[in-house]
């Protein structure tokens, strides 16, 4: 591991050449000195954009290919078993169970997909950051209280009560909590959500125990900051670095549980095309259909895929002492 | 020591009563509408659902029903079982009224399915990822070291059900054809290598996602722990490479990967539903899935409880497993 230089003296990466001016980098230019040099981020960066375009392009791609999401093609694309047809020049990934454009169904897939990962992820890192924040500032019977309600939901068998409430959510049209929750997009969001907000809160939670008692804190509150100031405006900004890291972790975990929802047959209703639904439906005929398993789990993957490899290069250029 | 053990244990105690009461609420009070209904299966006859409103107290207060739940739990349902049903004992975790069986039965049954998926998965993961790990952080920027990291990351983004069908393809009939890796679950006692093979696919699957997992982290500890300042006086004091790493090294990067060890075990027991669902397997998660899909909910009540003890079971075990090891962790 390379000593590290005082930081006013820090030249990018720490290579200062004798007789050179010696300029100061924000934290922000080192971040970015360091993330562009890293190939593999970019590329997760850049696959990361490209399908948010495809999402969010997906009613257009529909009607440029003519076909659109529930649309059946029944007499073209499925055979006389009832077996739909594989790839060709209309249909290039082929058709799913009931004859429609599984091309045009997996745009609409990767939609729903970072749709429920990122909202889900946000509400998870709402919730995560300000209970973990009041837990470490506070400590006490508030720290109690919010890390023993962690520990409880980090040891329960997660998958089987987030199938447990889809079940029981789902079994009547006005979903949950008077309405609050509704079975669909909603319901899903609001599981994963509820079952990943210890993750964040304990993170942020460790880092304001050791945050709260540095002297610039102290020095907010001789000055008369309250509590609210002290805890969003002079902690808060010194965690968004490993924030954002687990946010980045995170979401493709998420979009993974709703595909595993979806797989289970609890996720969204089929309406909304996801892609663990159609793996769901491909299970059934996957040796006769292979491109219905074979390109929504390649698109999953390639979803998560550059999720992870963001991630991982988001913690190496933030973290001033990874070297790995 | 024997103050933690009880304090944990009190713990434990603890945990297993809060997963009651939030498996009553999530299932008796949070969703709408009359609970005699959705308790009775998807087709529920006007003699089944008075049955259910009777058998569960439905119609009396929300303490009561608790206080219900919680005795049958507690004293077993022989002396209640309905007529027909068989399997009810302790603990009372009441009937499916789909099947008609006892969810005591049901679960006594498949258990062992559930296990074998578990515990083979976790020894071949433990072994792959540990080892991957400790071999990319030593020769780290490495061919090897990057491959066996490019593997990981795959390994993690990969979602386990395409990857059992996949490899389901590639080995099942319209691919190398061979027969011994088909799906569903042979018994170890009627026939050991066929319980052997059925096995092998699901195993590697789970392994491959969770020995990625393992790699990234047994790796990252051991890059961290061996920039640490005793590592250096180990080194300088002349101790040879194998004993630092071996010795020092290993030691400290791979406690926390022991304790992740125990508590994986514990929640893929609940966890393995997916794996079951596409090998077939008919454990305790397909079980589940397949109540909760036809609204059988005493069934998923059952399991989730059950799985519920065994994570807080685990992870006690795995807690004084730690403090043994580690005495910081016994006086904080």
């Amino acid at each position: 591991m390379a000593t590290v230089a005082p930081e006013t003296t820090q030249a990018p990466l720490g290579l200062a050449v004798a007789g050179e001016q010696v300029t100061g980098r924000t934290p922000r230019q080192l971040f970015w000195a360091r993330f562009k040099k890293d190939r593999a981020a970019l590329l997760g960066l850049a696959l990361i954009v490209l399908l948010v375009l495809l999402g969010a392009l997906a009613p257009l791609i529909s009607k440029l290919a003519g076909h659109g999401p529930n649309e059946l093609f029944t007499r073209e694309m499925t055979d006389e078993f009832g077996i739909p047809l594989g790839p060709n020049g209309e249909f290039i990934f082929g058709a799913d169970k009931s004859g429609r454009d599984l091309f045009v169904r997996i745009m609409y897939g990767i939609r729903t997909s970072l749709i429920v990962g990122v909202v889900a992820t946000l509400f998870a890192v709402f919730i995560g950051v300000v209970l973990g924040i009041a837990a470490g500032y506070f400590r006490g019977v508030v720290d109690t209280i919010i890390s023993r309600t962690i520990d409880v939901i980090l040891s329960m068998p997660i998958l089987l009560f987030a199938i447990g409430i889809a079940a029981a959510c789902s079994a009547t049209a006005t979903g949950c909590l008077n309405g609050l929750v509704k079975p669909g997009l909603s319901l899903v969001i609001f599981i994963i959500a509820i079952f990943t907000w210890p993750y964040i809160a304990r993170i942020v939670r460790g880092s304001t125990l050791s945050l709260r008692e540095k002297e610039f804190i102290e020095a907010a509150r001789s000055v008369g900051a309250g509590n609210g100031r002290i805890m969003f405006r002079e902690i808060l900004p010194n965690l968004v670095a490993p924030i954002i890291v687990y946010t980045t972790v995170i979401i493709p975990n998420n979009i993974l549980f709703e595909a595993a929802l979806s797989f289970l047959g609890l996720g969204v209703p089929d309406r909304i095309p996801s892609l663990g639904r159609m793996l769901d439906d491909a299970s059934a005929i996957f040796e006769d259909a292979w491109w219905f398993m074979f390109f929504p789990g390649l698109f999953l993957i390639l979803i998560t895929l550059a999720f992870n490899l963001l991630g991982d290069g988001l913690r190496d250029a933030l973290d001033p002492r990874s070297d790995r | 020591m024997g103050r933690y053990v009880i304090r944990r244990l009190l713990w434990a105690a603890l945990i297993v009563f809060v997963v009651t009461l939030l498996t009553f609420v999530i299932f008796y009070v949070m969703p709408p509408g009359d609970p005699a209904i959705r308790f009775a299966g998807k087709q529920p006859t006007e003699a089944t659902i008075r049955e259910v409103r009777e058998q569960l107290g439905l119609d009396k207060s929300l303490p009561k029903q608790y206080y219900t739940f919680v005795e049958r739990l507690v004293t077993g349902d022989a002396a209640e079982c309905p007529q027909g049903v068989e399997g009810c004992g302790w603990p009372g975790l009441w009937i499916s009224y789909d099947s008609r069986t006892a969810v005591r039965q049901e679960i006594i049954e498949r258990g062992p399915r559930t296990i074998s998926l578990a515990l083979g998965g976790a020894i071949l993961w433990l072994v792959l990822g540990v080892s991957i790990g400790i071999i990319s952080a030593l020769k780290r920027r490495s061919l090897a070291d990057r491959l066996a990291m490019g593997f990981a990351l795959f390994g993690i983004s990969a979602p386990v059900f395409w990857l059992g069908l996949l490899a389901l393809f590639i080995f099942g009939s319209e691919g190398l054809g061979i027969d011994a890796f088909s799906t569903g679950y042979v018994e170890f006692s009627s026939d050991p290598v066929g319980w052997f093979s059925h096995l092998v696919l699901p195993w590697s699957v789970l392994a491959l996602l969770y020995a990625a997992f393992y790699a990234r982290m047994t790796r990252g500890n051991l890059i961290d722990t061996l920039g640490e300042d005793y590592i250096r006086t180990a080194r300088a004091k002349g101790l040879p490479e194998r004993k630092v790493i071996m010795k020092h090294g290993l030691r400290a990067s791979l406690t926390p990967v022991v304790t992740m060890f125990g508590m994986d075990i514990a929640l893929l027991i609940g966890g393995a539903v997916i794996t079951e669902t596409v090998f077939n397997l008919q454990g305790l998660g397909n079980f589940a899935v397949n109540s909760a899909a036809s609204a059988d909910l005493p069934a998923v009540v059952g399991v989730t409880l059950v799985l519920a003890v065994a994570v807080a079971v685990m992870s006690l075990v795995v807690d004084v497993v730690y403090a043994y090891l580690d005495p910081r962790v016994r006086y904080s």
